[in-house]
């Protein structure tokens, strides 16, 4: 069924912009994201949007949905209040570039930080053996569509645009998470994770959690044991002392790549 | 020249980069392409129309052919072979077919020196599916979203060779130095100025045309740039009207038409139901088929486990699963929003099948409400594959222009008339591979910079602005629609003399139309414009594959005419060859396919 719907779509770019109201017809089972393309095709073709697949797996269409960040291509015309305005706008952690498009030059800078895959040894045969529930694990962080609303929604950098310098956001502490834990990499990060990455400013709100597409745990499964890794390795005494004595890092999941330190 | 006086220096100015292997398009084949080109030594580009890693290789589910023989060790490079050949009704290059089933394993396990991590078997090695056409378990996956993991391993080995990465610019045409390539212009999406780069070698990466097509699994990216760019610059295109449809994209809600449903469904044990509830896959199986696929439910089911049974129709080649479910529908025996059942809920454990497709298990219920452990989904054919595109020398991915290569989907031969699934993600490792091998070796033997055409550039510049000039009112989304329209209705899964020749008048009148297209607003991204500008490729794309279409009176793959409903043995011996002449008209010749070797056509008999 077929329904006038109201969009305050937000236009402008890098000097400013202000909301414009739109109505336009939405039918059954449409998604913001055909809205918005409505929108483009009869009122306002210079209307910029990023989109790709439109299915929820290339993580392109990132906007904030009614102030919630939301992947416009998932996100249902049904759920919404009948008669209500809905307003679409760019994520507000990275600078407007225009309309709904806004500069994530930021999360491709951080990835560049981040040392590559690094596998130990074959085994005898010459093979790659990983039992599945090693594996498991780490394929949950694989999920992740870089979509970045973990990124948008963290207060750390949403707030606070100086700390952009020396915290890489959630997606790339999943991404940190899947290295650290990935049963053939032998790479040590954790220095990087406590320093450069700055993990410690993660006060664990959960909201990345509460907005990723993929439902990964990023908080749960990511951040905390990442945590947990620095303070063993930075804060617990006994570890220090073993370093002291011996020279040698401590972490254990990571011993035999962390003799270089 | 026919620079317009109205455009100033400053309109036309252009930033310049320097490469000596350019590589447009950064999905599975051009990721992989520039980082074999770096690995070679050569400087390397990589320019992407979208952000990196968004190219619609992560939208591939079901997972890459490469027979490791993890599940069946009866499975080796041969029987590849053989499937890939019959599934494309051996119009495939022979020789592209051979390269490709003895390199995907390497290219696989390539990944996964690189970070990949694919399901596991029991004895912790890479686990392989069942699909369509493959003889063996033999697609290595993640899940359903296989394509994720390739492009995001690909992308972040990618990050630490000293690629340049131009993010967010569409390559709009190809220079040349007399007979060979050397460099391309373009403009960058964001600010909509011209940028330029000079190189020895250009690799297109840049996949196919589904959007030309109104039902259609691919994104806006897919307007065909890089057979457009290839024919305009003297290669050839062959091929072209062989178009896959997926029989199975979802049919509802209407907005959502057309997106994949992956063929691990059935891979994983799913079936076709008609609305009578009758498997009526057992009623379309061609005599080609039938001495490798079940006659009985009973042994379709038992195939799964054993695999000296023989093949469900369920996983028939694509083409064949698309006719018969578009022949259901007609006959009205489709689902109530016009396709097909598609059952495991019946047929597999919930908790399977949530481990298994969990993107499926995400997408029906977020976007149909539909929840697919407990309900059958509803799918019909769309729009997803060329097989066509440009034609490449088998070992090089070399076209006939000096120095351009092509690799992936946007070029041509592997498939022949129809693609295996799981063939694709192979095809972009195996032949972006080579492509970025071979383009760095010819990079390397250029004695000097090939120079760049000024007056070539002036008037791509032009070109590109004068959509905003234009006083016609057209509106390019509509040119669009109308396109995607022509296209379905009289070019689509059967197509008849009638039909496609009435469809090369439309495509006329949409040239016309496109003359007179409006472009409101300035070049700050502005996708209106950018529309305007595929709308010119799309159109010269589409009229190959319709006059290919025409040509071709027989019914062979993803080629159905209900006028030649029979294959031809003539046509079983050519591919038909698209070319740009001296005049700028586009001439269209048979030419005979390579000749197999005698050891090769011996496997594509027998049983395997």
């Amino acid at each position: 069924m077929a329904s006038q719907v109201t969009m305050r779509v937000w236009r402008g770019d890098a000097s400013g912009g202000d909301f414009c109201t739109f109505e336009v017809a939405s039918d059954e089972g449409m998604v913001v994201l055909d809205v918005i393309h409505r929108i483009q095709e009869t009122q306002a073709p210079d209307l910029a949007v990023r989109w790709n697949c439109k299915a929820g797996r290339c993580g392109s269409c990132s906007a904030e949905v009614n102030g919630k960040p939301r992947l416009m291509c998932m996100t249902r015309m049904n759920t919404f209040a009948e008669g209500e305005p809905i307003t679409v706008s760019p994520m507000r952690t990275f600078p407007p570039i225009k309309d709904l498009v806004s500069d994530v030059s930021f999360n491709y800078e951080k990835a560049k930080m981040i040392p590559a895959f690094k596998p130990r040894a074959r085994e005898a045969d010459g093979t790659r053996r990983m039992f599945q529930e090693d594996v498991d694990r780490v394929q949950e962080f694989h999920k992740c569509i870089e979509c970045f609303l973990c990124q948008d929604v963290c207060h750390v950098i949403r707030d606070h645009d100086r700390n952009k310098r020396s915290f890489a956001g959630p997606r790339f502490f999943v991404r940190l998470a899947a290295l650290e834990m990935h049963p053939l990499d032998t790479n040590n990060r954790l220095e990087l994770i406590k320093a450069r990455a700055g993990i410690g400013m993660c006060n664990i709100t959960k909201c990345c959690t509460e907005v990723c597409p993929e439902q990964i745990k990023i908080t749960d499964n990511a951040i905390i044991p990442l945590k947990e890794r620095v303070v063993t390795e930075y804060y617990d005494p006994l570890a220090w002392a073993w370093r002291k004595l011996t020279g040698r890092a401590s972490g254990m999941e990571k011993g035999d790549a962390a003799t270089h330190s | 020249m026919t620079q317009d006086s109205r455009l100033t220096t400053e309109d036309l100015k252009y930033e310049t980069h320097e490469c000596d292997v350019l590589v447009v398009g950064a999905g599975g084949a051009g990721l992989r392409a520039a980082i074999e080109a770096s690995a070679q030594g050569a400087r390397t580009a990589l320019v992407c129309k979208s952000l990196l890693g968004k190219a619609h290789t992560v939208m591939a589910e079901g997972g890459i052919a490469a027979a490791l023989g993890n599940v069946w060790p009866e499975d080796n490079w041969k029987v590849h072979f053989r499937d890939t050949m019959r599934g494309g009704k051996l119009l495939n290059n022979w020789r592209m077919a051979q390269i490709h089933a003895q390199e995907a394993p390497a290219r696989v396990l390539e990944l996964e020196e690189w970070g990949a991590l694919f399901d596991r078997t029991k004895e912790g090695l890479i686990l392989q599916r069942d699909f369509g056409g493959h003889r063996y378990a033999r697609l290595a996956h993640v899940g359903d979203r296989t394509g994720l993991e390739m492009i995001r391993t690909l992308q972040q080995h990618a990050v630490h060779k000293g690629i340049d990465v131009y993010m967010e610019c569409t390559i709009q045409r190809l220079l040349k130095d007399g007979e060979r390539v050397s460099g391309a212009i373009g403009y960058w999406r964001e600010t909509g100025r011209f940028v330029v780069f000079k190189t020895k070698a250009v690799v297109l990466a840049t996949g196919g045309i589904g959007k030309a097509f109104k039902i259609t699994s691919n994104s806006w990216e897919y307007t065909g740039d890089g057979i457009g760019l290839a024919l305009e610059a003297g290669a050839e295109l062959i091929d072209m009207e062989m178009v896959q449809f997926h029989p199975t994209g979802m049919v509802w809600p209407p907005s959502v038409r057309g997106i994949l449903v992956t063929e691990s469904v059935r891979g994983d044990g799913g079936t076709l139901k008609n609305a009578a509830g009758e498997r009526f896959m057992f009623n379309y199986v061609p005599d080609f088929f039938r001495a490798e696929t079940a006659d009985t439910e009973a042994e379709a089911d038992a195939w799964y486990e054993d695999k000296t049974k023989r093949r469900t129709p369920d996983l028939l080649p694509r083409d064949e699963v698309a006719r018969a479910i578009n022949a259901e529908v007609k006959a009205g025996r489709g689902s109530p929003h016009g396709g097909v059942f598609l059952d495991i809920a019946s047929r597999r454990p919930a908790e399977y099948i949530r481990k298994r497709l969990p993107s499926m298990y995400h997408q029906f219920k977020e976007l149909a409400d539909v929840d697919i452990t407990t309900t059958p989904m509803e799918v019909g054919p769309t729009c997803h594959y060329f097989m066509g595109g440009v034609r490449v020398a088998a070992d090089t991915a070399a076209t006939r222009v000096p120095g351009l290569f092509a690799a992936g989907e946007v070029a041509a031969g592997l498939h022949g008339a129809n693609r295996l699934g799981g063939n694709s993600l192979s095809d972009l490792l195996v032949f972006g591979q080579r492509a970025g091998h071979y383009a760095a070796e010819y990079a390397r033997g250029c004695a000097d910079q090939p120079a760049i055409d000024q007056a070539a550039i002036d008037q791509s510049a032009c070109d590109m602005l004068a959509p905003f000039d234009q006083q016609g009112g057209e509106n390019p989304y509509t040119i669009h629609s109308d396109l995607e329209d022509c296209m379905h209705n009289l070019v689509g899964i059967i197509r008849t003399q009638t039909e496609l020749e009435q469809a090369l008048q439309e495509l006329d009148r949409l040239k016309q139309r496109l003359l007179r297209a409006r472009v409101e607003g300035n070049r700050y991204f502005n996708p209106g414009w950018h529309m305007a500008l595929d709308m010119q490729t799309m159109l010269t794309v589409s009229e190959a594959i319709t006059r290919s279409a025409l040509l071709r009176t027989e019914s062979r793959g993803g080629h159905t005419r209900s006028d030649f409903p029979d294959s031809d043995p003539h046509f079983a011996q050519v591919n038909l060859v698209v070319r740009r002449d001296g005049q700028g008209q586009m001439t269209l010749t048979e030419e005979p396919l390579p000749a197999m070797p005698a050891e090769l056509a011996e496997l594509l008999e027998g049983g395997h």
